[in-house]
């Protein structure tokens, strides 16, 4: 040993400590994690998904999804979600909520796109749910953080229930309750904001009131 | 409970928190840093390394052992992401291009944690896991080692020893980072956020065809990435995605996380140099900074009236519903108070004066409470400058804790200083400067003729402020994986992480060989609200009045038109 240089002695030990450490830190660590995880929360530790009655994965409770038709339209029997800049840039039909790509706008508050694109999501969300513009909920025409936003706020739910009771064809009050099951509230009383959960809320749509019957 | 309240209910809850942590936390690194012994665990450990835990180094050594660790670290990290394809669980990712690997590399042994990537289409669980998070441990270890021996400048006397870095090292990692990721990670997945690993991503039938979904070891990365100020999310979204943040109480949580050790190493170091009180006074002074930095940035996002939108409807663009505009600001205080940069809404669609809050935060230094060690350390620079100014006003050699303030320290003290604002302004006017790389500005933040609007110039200052002072944090709309862009923005990481540690530790080698100076009846006492009021105005006078002519181009610009 005490023939090698004390640099090169460092740097063997600077070696050595790394790929120590990365057999504890990065092999061994999120192993243990991993198995208690799975152990004891297993349905969260691999995503909050729900599968339907076939048995296949239709959600995760924790992502948004886009209800919309083929050319992006809104499909009126279901609830929307937030607008979600979640796309694949090279497919310009990606209507968003995109699990491979999650993204937010970025765009500043003096940016003259972001300007004409809240713009037209206010004209275009007073028109289909009969609401003034001046009073278009906010969270309906900004897209948030992460494009993955499975919520929505009380007002906005509220402004779109009467649509989705007539696409389907059922009374209000089934689609009130059903916003309200799954409405979730802030946690310990203040944290955060209350928020209606529109993946849970559609499939519950779906399970109680399928649209197909109600079309006949 | 109207939203008022329960903001500020919120804020309270976390302050609750933090200083039920104080004591203990602080007490416990600062046993972890001065005991004598050496667990089984570490013995072996010390023995796989090759280290003589016994050794006392000089400044010197323990610096070019840092130098060491980093350097293996920015090699090791760079050839996993450029191998990634071969290696397990990757997903069907292709190798990382040369100069993104760099960038990362860099990136992460900087504990910067800057993303030119995007975590879900880019890379493997095995480079997420074995690389990036293993970094995120090291990074965070190497600040509160560097800061340990700056305090043990001020407490050995005639000496040039100064610690093992191996030791300390290990130390923080094995007893401190390791047992509270696991603890919080196992938190974080109750709480709904995902740990899986697997060769193939699960499919999910939406309604719009079937969707491939990445999980990985997502909580475990998620706690070492706060709890070491890192920030380097799983996700392209950070702290927004669900997966990594699923719920306002994971939120706290985090916001907790990353604050817990920079808030609690006031303490240790009180602790180490035999006064309490001189770490309430350094704490004191962080969380009126964070307090008064929360107030200013929370009232402009909720009197946010978008600029171009006569009836106001910007304000949760780049938010989460599930967050909403308190907890929000919360994060984006606290993230950019510390090195973390961890996102949980975009800072590029804040408010221009939010925006600029978050931006004269990292200025500041971060400092309030800023990284793992690396804050501490900051802050310790701006208090002898404080002595210093104070020695001058009243005709006094400066002492700070029983040590002489002599030129050679303060030339120590003065590069410190000089070097993040220096790294910073002159990339930033690098890039300006480049008509090609201004182009990498979000084509919306342009101007009509295609120049960069005061937004688009924020992009540019925002991104070297952060990378300078390794923050991590992005106005993200800068598209900054180009050659240009990596290779400057790594550098600038480099020269923000490294030199800034060559200064800290040849100032505590300087200290150390001092004998102590008894304190007299004209010393000025540095356990005081006074100098407590002083050093806060230091540190706005000194550092804050640095960036004033950059900052007023972009967010003060943008805010006043």
């Amino acid at each position: 040993m005490s023939r090698i240089s004390a640099p090169l002695r460092r740097h063997l030990a600077a070696i050595r400590a790394m790929l120590v450490f990365t057999v504890i830190l990065g092999i061994a660590y999120p192993l243990l994690v991993t198995g208690i995880a799975q152990l004891a929360f297993k349905n969260k530790a691999n995503g909050s998904l729900i599968k339907n009655a076939s048995g296949q994965i239709v959600a995760s409770s924790l992502l948004c999804q886009q209800y919309v038709d083929k050319s992006g339209a809104a499909l009126p029997q279901y609830f929307q979600t937030r607008p979600s800049d979640a796309t694949n840039s090279s497919n310009s039909s990606d209507p968003g909520c995109n699990y491979s790509y999650s993204a937010g706008s970025n765009l500043g508050t003096d940016s003259a796109t972001l300007k004409s694109t809240i713009e037209g999501r206010i004209a275009s969300y007073a028109k289909a749910y009969n609401i003034d513009p001046t009073k278009v909920p906010e969270d309906a025409v900004t897209a948030s953080a992460s494009g993955m936003d499975p919520g929505i706020s009380v007002e906005n739910a509220d402004d779109q229930a009467p649509a989705v009771a007539k696409a389907r064809g059922i009374d209000m009050a089934t689609v009130d309750q059903l916003v309200k099951d799954n409405t979730t509230g802030r946690p310990l009383g203040f944290l955060g904001e209350k928020y209606v959960n529109v993946v849970t809320l559609n499939l519950a749509l779906d399970k109680a009131h399928p649209f197909a019957a109600a079309k006949s | 409970m109207s939203d008022t309240w329960a903001g500020l209910l919120q804020v309270a809850a976390l302050v609750l928190l933090l200083a039920v942590s104080y004591r203990p936390l602080g007490d416990y690194m600062a046993h972890i840093l001065t005991t004598k012994k050496h667990s089984r665990v570490e013995k072996v450990l010390y023995k796989t390394m090759g280290v003589d835990p016994e050794a006392d180094q000089t400044w010197g050594t323990y610096l070019r052992s840092v130098f060491a660790i980093s350097a293996v670290g920015v090699l090791l990290l760079y050839t996993l992401l450029r191998v990634q394809h071969h290696l397990m669980m990757a997903l069907g990712m292709p190798k990382v291009n040369a100069d993104l690997a760099y960038n990362t590399a860099a990136s992460f042994v900087t504990n910067t944690n800057w993303q030119n990537y995007s975590g879900e289409n880019t890379l493997g669980y095995v480079a997420q896991a074995t690389g990036l998070a293993v970094q995120n441990f090291v990074s965070a270890s190497v600040g509160i080692a560097v800061v340990a021996t700056l305090i043990r400048g001020f407490t050995r006397n005639r000496t040039d020893r100064l610690g093992n870095f191996w030791v300390d090292l290990t130390r923080v990692l094995i007893r401190l980072m390791l047992p509270f990721s696991i603890v919080f990670a196992v938190i974080l997945v109750a709480c709904g956020s995902v740990q899986s690993l697997g060769d193939h991503m699960t499919v999910v039938h939406t309604i719009n065809g079937d969707q491939s979904l990445y999980t990985g070891g997502t909580a475990s990365q998620e706690v070492i990435k706060l709890l070491g100020t890192n920030g380097g999310g799983i996700f392209n979204a950070n702290s927004a995605h669900p997966f990594e943040n699923p719920t306002a109480f994971t939120n706290l949580i985090e916001i907790y996380l990353l604050l817990v050790i920079g808030f609690s190493l006031p303490r240790t170091f009180g602790k180490m140099v035999g006064s309490h009180k001189q770490g309430y006074t350094l704490v004191s002074v962080m969380a009126i900074i964070w307090v008064g930095s929360l107030i200013f940035s929370t009232f402009f996002e909720t009197h946010h009236h978008g600029i171009n939108l006569a009836d106001g409807h910007a304000a949760l663009e780049g938010k989460e519903s599930r967050f909403g505009i308190p907890a929000s600001t919360l994060f984006m205080t606290s993230t950019t108070l510390t090195s973390t940069g961890a996102v949980n809404s975009w800072h590029d669609s804040y408010s221009p004066f939010g925006g600029g809050a978050a931006m004269f935060n990292m200025m500041l230094g971060e400092i309030a409470p800023g990284g793992t060690g690396s804050g501490l350390y900051g802050i310790l620079i701006l208090a002898i400058v404080t002595v210093f100014i104070a020695g001058l006003m009243v005709g006094r050699t400066p002492e700070y804790l029983g040590k002489k303030i002599r030129p050679t320290e303060m030339k120590y003290a003065a590069l410190y200083i000089l070097t993040t604002p220096a790294v910073v302004l002159i990339f930033t006017g690098l890039a300006m400067a480049l008509k090609g790389e201004t182009a990498s500005i979000s084509s919306g933040n342009l101007g009509p003729n295609g120049s960069p609007s005061p937004h688009g110039f924020s992009e540019v200052l925002y991104a070297f402020t952060s990378m300078g002072n390794n923050n991590g944090s992005a106005f993200g709309g800068l598209s900054g994986n180009t050659h240009w862009w990596n290779t400057a923005g790594a550098l600038a990481m480099m020269f923000g992480r490294f030199l800034p540690m060559i200064w800290v530790l040849a100032l505590a080698g300087s200290l150390a060989k001092q004998k102590p100076v008894p304190e007299t009846e004209g010393t000025l006492k540095t356990a005081s609200p006074l100098f407590a009021g002083m050093l806060l105005g230091t540190i706005l006078l000194v550092v804050g009045l640095t960036y004033f002519p950059a900052l007023s181009l972009g967010p003060l610009a943008e805010g006043l038109h």
